[in-house]
């Protein structure tokens, strides 16, 4: 099999991700940025695993999309409570820790 | 079975929890769960003694018990081999802590095997006993609870097989009887007396605590029972570390078995409800005490030079506590108080047996006395119960009961004599092993001390079942006898002090503790094995019947010969009665005196040295130090020290004023300055790497 389509494909994915981490205002966005970015890791993974024929790969993608269900619980959780104080998901308007 | 004793304490474990959870939801409110429970851990219990009896069998082969009663009382003809019965032990690691191993596990020899028949016997007939006892009691369920747990814990102190869990099931016991003497709290008096308990009790426990850390040093690193009895006879690392070791143990055994001066606890714990009484003091809480000092019996034998003869302190206990626990019996009116003081005079005996090498017999006592003393509580309880109307008062409210109480008049008689030490009954042989071997090992001022406490015993006992059981009923109730949930654990108990004394006639040749409880492995070797001596039998018998006759004469026709009133009239009888009244003092002493002494005279006096003295001198120190300190404050701190701070903060304020607009507040900044940062290491590597 040919690995590189993949990594390119998976690089493609992770750069799509940290732009929206970077740009977008709106905290869910960033969620499915990061979201974005967790599964380019995937499919690295699972790239490399079938490539190397060895299921270590395999567990790894199991793991991360698990912790990746957690995070996104644990996220949305925080983004409601903003939402909840500041009557905007805008990400932008939370600068309560400004030096 | 031996090798699955662990079985026995686990099933009231386990019955514990079930009556916890599930216990109200059970038709007679969880007492069948634990009576089931208990039951089994009996049946349990008879199977690994019928075990260890056959495992002893077979190892002395074809000369039979014969040889391994030779081999105890030191007889070996040359050429015969010796008879070694090794315990069964089985262990587990608990946790590892570096290189060594904490281990929970089972030790079952002859000692173990015995305790655990009495145990789970007497808690049997307990439970068993309790279902009417307890009928309507507003905590029943909890209280069955409760005995499960007390019995459990008492279960693991037997079957421990190291130091550790000697001391786990030790503690497990103080805190399951303070919480069954405190079992009707809602009276102030039960919760003091529940409250005393535990903490005199604790005293003691210190010295546990110490005991075993200093046992584990002496004996290399080891919690292990064997191999600490195995080094404190072969005086490893000294004998100084022994004495030590068996002095704190004594300490141990004076908390929990009540010895002089820390019995004070046990009288007021009759606070808590009769069959637990009877529980503590026959087959748990107390003879914990002279179980630990039977277990590690070669570190006391070490530690107290207990082969040289002469005295040595744990007789002297012993001694002192026979003779002040009987004394005490005789000015009580609670017919409980005067078992109370029984108990703890009797256990005077074990621990002095126990003193002056008597092992056996101290052993043998324990075991005799639980049945009788728990005869004569559950007897007591009976009376209470069907008799007096809730009261234990033996003056206002008993008397000529064994017309209407027929049942427990006989078996409360028979726990009397046994107790009593009358020939052929349970305590009679007992008390006279410990005694012969006094006699024959050097100890003849502690035999002495023993026949003074059987002719004290028979007298109180002989009080006791003439202020109850004959005369006048003085009561104003309907006595009547008790149901068949009381008076049958009474007929078995009664059954038992009358054989139980057998299991040890040396006369008849039947040695049964000394064939098959006395360990083979980690035992002082030549320890004394007494002839039986028939004029030290005669002359104990005599004098309790003579002290029964007496005692008989003397409250039945106590008018004719002018003592009616005898405390009033003369001032000698009358301190002596005053002095016992209020127990030597010793309640006094602690709380008045000690708590007293430390909460007035000595706070005042410290308070008055920390004004002087001590202010004095500080105050002294202060003004020189404040001269000094001016000097100091002027040049070295304002001018040197002050002015490096103050500039070096000048300079951090400038600098966080710099970097401060990188705080910005924004998640997003800082994950941007993450990301260059990242891309500027890589771009590093890839250049450079």
């Amino acid at each position: 099999m040919i690995l590189n389509q993949f990594l390119i494909l998976a690089a493609v994915l992770f750069c799509i991700g940290v732009y929206g981490v970077l740009a977008r205002r709106n905290g869910v966005l960033v969620l499915m940025s990061v979201e974005l970015m967790l599964n380019a890791v995937n499919i690295n993974l699972i790239a490399f695993s079938a490539y190397l024929r060895s299921t270590a790969g395999d567990v790894f993608a199991l793991f991360v999309i698990t912790i990746a269900a957690a995070e996104v619980g644990v996220g949305l959780a925080i983004v409601l409570l903003i939402y909840r104080n500041l009557h905007s998901p805008d990400l932008d308007r939370v600068e309560q820790l400004k030096g | 079975m031996l090798d699955y004793a662990w079985i026995i304490p686990v099933i009231p474990v386990v019955s514990f929890l079930l009556i916890l959870f599930f216990g109200k939801k059970m038709p007679k409110g969880g007492s069948e769960i634990g009576i089931v429970a208990v039951g089994s851990s009996f049946v349990l219990s008879c199977i690994t003694a019928v075990q260890w009896f056959q495992r002893v069998e077979d190892a002395s082969g074809a000369h039979g018990t014969e040889a391994i009663k030779a081999f105890g009382k030191g007889l070996l003809s040359a050429g015969e081999e010796h008879v070694i019965v090794e315990p069964v032990i089985h262990t587990i690691t608990w946790w590892r802590n570096g290189a060594l191993d904490f281990s929970v596990g089972t030790q079952i020899d002859g000692l173990a095997v015995m305790m655990l028949f009495v145990v789970t016997l007497i808690s049997l007939l307990v439970h068993i006993y309790s279902t009417a006892y307890m009928h309507d009691d507003r905590r029943f369920t909890y209280f069955y609870a409760a005995l499960s747990l007390f019995t459990a814990s008492m279960l693991t102190l037997v079957v421990a097989s190291n130091t550790l869990q000697l001391l786990v099931g030790w503690e497990l016991v103080g805190l399951c009887s303070f919480m069954l003497i405190g079992h009707w709290w809602e009276e102030q008096d039960n919760t003091n007396a529940a409250l005393k308990a535990f903490l005199t009790t604790r005293t003691g426990d210190i010295g546990l605590m110490i005991g075993v850390i200093v046992t584990f040093f002496a004996a290399g690193q080891t919690f292990d029972i064997v191999a600490v009895n195995e080094a404190a006879l072969a005086g490893e690392g000294g004998h100084t570390i022994w004495v030590v070791g068996a002095s704190c143990l004594l300490l141990a055994i004076i908390g929990k078995s009540g010895q002089f001066p820390l019995h004070t606890w046990l009288p007021d714990a009759m606070a808590g409800p009769t069959p637990v009484s009877a529980l503590i003091h026959a087959a748990t809480m107390v003879v914990a005490g002279v179980y630990l000092g039977a277990r590690l019996y070669g570190v006391f034998w070490q530690g107290f030079s207990i082969d040289a003869g002469g005295v040595n302190a744990m007789a002297i206990v012993g001694g002192i506590t026979i003779l002040i626990g009987a004394a005490l019996a005789f000015v009580q009116n609670d017919i409980k108080k005067v078992l109370a003081y029984s108990t703890i005079s009797q256990l005077g005996y074990m621990v002095m047996g126990l003193g002056v090498g008597a092992w056996v017999g101290a052993v043998f006592h324990l075991f005799t006395h639980a049945f009788f003393k728990a005869l004569l509580f559950l007897g007591a309880g009976s009376v209470s119960h069907s008799g007096s109307h809730h009261s234990f008062d033996m003056k206002k409210d008993m008397g000529g009961l064994r017309k209407f109480m027929p049942v427990t008049f006989a078996t409360f008689m028979i726990g009397s004599v046994a107790l009593a030490g009358i020939f052929p009954l349970a305590g009679f042989w007992s008390k006279d092993e410990i005694l012969a071997v006094a006699g024959q090992g050097g100890f003849e001022i502690f035999m002495v001390v023993g026949l003074v406490g059987a002719l004290l015993t028979a007298a109180y006992m002989t009080r006791c079942v003439y202020l109850t059981f004959f005369g006048e009923y003085r009561g104003h109730h309907h006595p009547h006898e008790s149901p068949k949930a009381i008076t049958i654990p009474l007929i078995v108990l009664a059954g038992f002090s009358v054989i139980a004394g057998l299991a040890n006639a040396a006369p008849a040749g039947i040695e049964k503790f000394l064939e098959y409880v006395e360990p083979r492995t980690a035992f002082p070797e030549g320890i004394l094995v007494p002839e039986f001596d028939y004029l030290l039998a005669f002359i104990s018998v005599g004098l309790a019947l003579t002290s029964i006759v007496v005692a008989w004469v003397f409250w039945t026709e106590k008018r004719q010969f002018g003592l009616a009133g005898l405390t009033e009239r003369s001032g000698t009888a009358k301190a002596g009665h005053t002095f016992l009244l209020n127990k030597y003092y010793l309640d006094h002493l602690y709380t008045d005196v000690i708590v007293g002494g430390i909460k007035g005279p000595i706070a005042r006096a410290s308070y008055w040295v920390n004004m002087n003295v001590i202010d004095g001198v500080i105050n002294a120190v202060g003004r020189g130090s404040t001269g000094l300190g001016r000097v100091v404050y002027k040049y070295v701190d304002q001018g040197a020290v002050d002015g490096t701070v103050n500039a070096i903060a000048r300079e951090t304020d400038q600098a966080g004023g710099l970097l401060r607009p990188l705080q910005s507040g924004r998640v997003q900044r800082y994950a941007l300055m993450l990301f260059a940062a990242v891309g500027l290491i890589a771009l590093a590597l890839a250049i450079f790497g």
